[in-house]
């Protein structure tokens, strides 16, 4: 299975503070009563965005300044929560390719990463540098380099990191690893005829 | 240098190196739900795979049913399409499902552990983060996004990264009026709730030693509370004592043989760990969390935080969680007005937790004004309480005695909170919004807690409202 390797995320970004963001605010669970991931784009956020008749509420991503951005830059802890694979899915479809948080709670990471969507961690300096100077100029382009694990912007660079395994996946194309895994062949059944099992009896 | 159990579990379900450089480890035991598993069964069928071992997948439903009526169709037409999928799943692949019809419907993660399935020394993946909970075992479990879930469907295997370990010990007495929620809400509070991530956490001491089986599950089944995706303890006489003669463990001489593995399991006395943490029993008091996330918590005799004796970088979110929570700064978390009382969930919803509660409710009734609902975790639990007469203690005190499911945990199916009523739970997340109203208020708290909010109407000390002597010898 050949997949698209990302090596760079170009784009425009948005800020979107805060520490300790869950998966129920991310996507609320009456959200999650789906069968499909299709039009969840729609339910990103949207508690934090929309009041209950409707209306706008003040957030970042209502902001039209920031309307078509694809990296999303966050705080401390993001994601955590549910496991809900809703969460990066709903990120993804509204159009989001890579986050740039102080750090990322593992289930939202990994599920993320197998969307293709890097989460890079950086320093709370150098994401607040990054959010000023894009509310300054919201139109200024942001390179997430996979590759060189750096985030450019302007004339301004700064160092992100990335567990190497992920960072290996996403530039080599291979962040969905369900080929890699299947190559395993029959020491899938050498492995299950070993290994306990759970048996009416 | 000895081994944990964790690095034992990992040599033995490590099937190869994956170009990456993670490693595929191998799943004993599958658990599924229908929120998290259809888009990985239509991903299955979008690439032509099978089920690879169906006898390793067990299903349930849970968060989506009803705790009023199971009358078919449902009356959400979301909810009833969910559960006609997972049938459709789980007839097609051929996997065991526990549906409602079966008796042994529940919470994923307390049908797994009543029925024998969860047990010590296994991999457990399911597409819920309180997977967590069947650590309790020994076991290695852990929650897993949807394209996971898909991989385990496809090859009973996926791509993981080896976790730090950190044991995490608790020694000394336990306070009278002190629970397994309690501890492990203190855990989070002392570590903080993303203190976990990178970690495997190892429950251990004295306290853990005495702790029964649904203690210790209470207790895992909040590690991910604290960032850490694996919560264990150790496998000793009390979990085989659990397992024996329940449907799934093994029999007769397999048995035996099952009991020396374990044994072998445990962790080495002079096992490696990357940290060590050391509780004192007790410096735990009965907690609750005032906040907007788990480690928002303190003790119930406690005052909540006021932002302006905080640190400048602080204020925001606590400021945040206040405003939400419609909590004046310092004020006393003790007499916060309750609207509604919930028992139940994966963390609280076993039958020792019932009869805990059922101990003090019996006599008394819920204050005026206060909507008590309890829901228990499983069709198998329902029936204990009803056989021991609990499901009659709740009904003649006031609670709303119901049908098993997730229910109030996050509001999937019809029970809500309106508006911003304020629920004392015994959930697990008290997130914004989590229990089915963007401007709902959940505090978090051991059942007996529950109970005690419910016949005040009030956040309330339970040492205090149910006299302390009683609670002595807890
Ligand atoms: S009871 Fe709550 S936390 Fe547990 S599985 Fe159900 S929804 Fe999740």
């Amino acid at each position: 299975m050949a997949l698209e390797p990302i090596q760079q995320v170009r784009g425009r970004a948005v800020h979107v503070p805060g520490n300790d963001i869950d998966t129920d605010r991310i996507t609320p669970a009456r959200y999650l009563k789906v069968v499909t991931f299709d039009g969840l784009g729609e339910a990103l956020f949207y508690d934090e965005r929309f009041n209950p008749d409707g209306s706008e509420k003040p957030h970042p991503l209502n902001d039209p300044r920031f309307k078509g951005a694809s990296i999303m830059l966050v705080g401390a802890n993001f994601g955590c929560g549910s496991s809900r694979e809703h969460s990066p899915q709903a990120i993804y479809r509204a159009g989001f390719r890579a986050l740039i948080g102080e750090s990322f709670a593992e289930i939202f990471f990994g599920n993320s990463t197998a969307l293709s969507m890097p989460c890079v961690t950086a320093s709370k300096s150098d994401i607040e540098a990054l959010a000023q100077a894009i509310e300054q100029d919201p139109g200024l382009e942001v390179t997430v380099d996979v590759e060189r694990l750096e985030v450019r912007y302007a004339d301004k660079a700064f160092k992100v990191n990335l567990p190497a395994t992920a960072q290996k996946a996403l530039v080599e194309g291979r962040w969905d690893p369900i080929a890699d895994l299947l190559e395993a062949g029959d020491l899938l059944e050498q492995a299950s005829a070993r290994l306990p099992k759970a048996v009416l009896s | 240098m000895g081994k944990s159990l964790y690095q034992k579990v990992w040599e033995s379900h490590a099937v190869r190196t994956l170009p990456n450089g993670q490693t595929q480890l191998f799943i004993d035991t599958h658990l599924i739900h229908e929120v998290t598993s259809p888009q990985a069964f239509g991903m299955l069928r979008d690439l032509g795979l099978k089920v690879r071992f169906p006898e390793r997948t067990f299903a349930t439903v849970d968060h989506i049913v009803p705790t009023h009526s199971l009358a078919e169709p449902f009356a959400d037409p979301q909810a009833d399409e969910m559960i006609r999928q997972l049938r459709k799943n789980v007839q097609e692949f051929g996997i065991t499902f526990f549906d409602v019809t079966s008796g042994q419907q529940g919470i994923v993660h307390v049908i797994g552990p009543e029925n024998g399935i969860t047990q010590p020394g296994m991999t457990i993946a399911c597409g819920d983060s309180h997977t967590s909970t069947h650590g309790a075992f020994g076991a290695i479990a852990f929650g897993i996004g949807t394209t996971q879930v898909r991989d385990v469907l496809a090859t009973q295997t996926m791509a993981v990264s080896k976790l730090k370990v950190r044991r995490i010990n608790v020694n000394g007495k336990l306070r009278p009026g002190v629970y397994a929620k309690d501890v492990i809400l203190h855990i989070i509070k002392v570590l903080g709730v993303n203190g976990g991530i990178g970690y495997a956490y190892e429950y251990g001491g004295s306290v853990f030693d005495n702790f029964s089986m649904e203690e210790r599950m209470t207790v895992c089944n909040m590690s991910i509370e604290g960032g850490a995706r694996i919560g264990y303890v150790n496998p000793d006489q009390t979990t085989f004592d659990y397992l024996k003669g329940r449907p799934y463990a093994p029999k007769g001489e397999a048995w035996e043989q099952a009991v020396a593995r374990w044994k072998a399991l445990a962790s080495d006395p002079d096992a490696h760990y990357d940290d060590i943490v050391n509780i004192r029993a007790e410096d735990i008091a009965p907690t609750v969390t005032w906040g907007i996330n788990p480690g928002q918590g303190c003790a119930i005799t406690d005052r909540v935080p006021d932002p302006a004796l905080y640190p400048e970088a602080e204020r925001a979110g606590l400021e945040e969680a206040l405003k939400h929570m419609k909590l004046r700064p310092g004020q006393p978390i003790k007499g916060v007005k309750v609207d509604v009382a919930f028992l139940g969930s994966c963390t609280n919803g076993r039958i020792s937790d019932f009869r805990e509660a059922a101990r003090y409710l019996k006599g008394r009734k819920v204050a005026p004004g206060v909507r008590a609902i309890a829901v228990p975790g499983s069709q198998q639990v329902a029936r204990q309480c009803e056989e021991e007469g609990i499901a009659q203690i709740f009904r003649e005190a006031g609670f709303e005695w119901r049908g098993a499911g997730c229910s109030m945990c996050l509001a999937m199916n019809p029970d809500k909170l309106v508006g911003d009523e304020l629920c004392a739970s015994s959930s697990n997340r008290n997130f914004k919004g989590r229990q089915g109203s963007a401007t709902g208020r959940t505090v978090l708290m051991s059942p007996v807690m529950v109970v005690a909010a419910a016949v005040t109407g009030q956040v309330s000390d339970a040492r205090e409202v149910f006299g302390v002597s009683e609670l002595v010898g807890v």
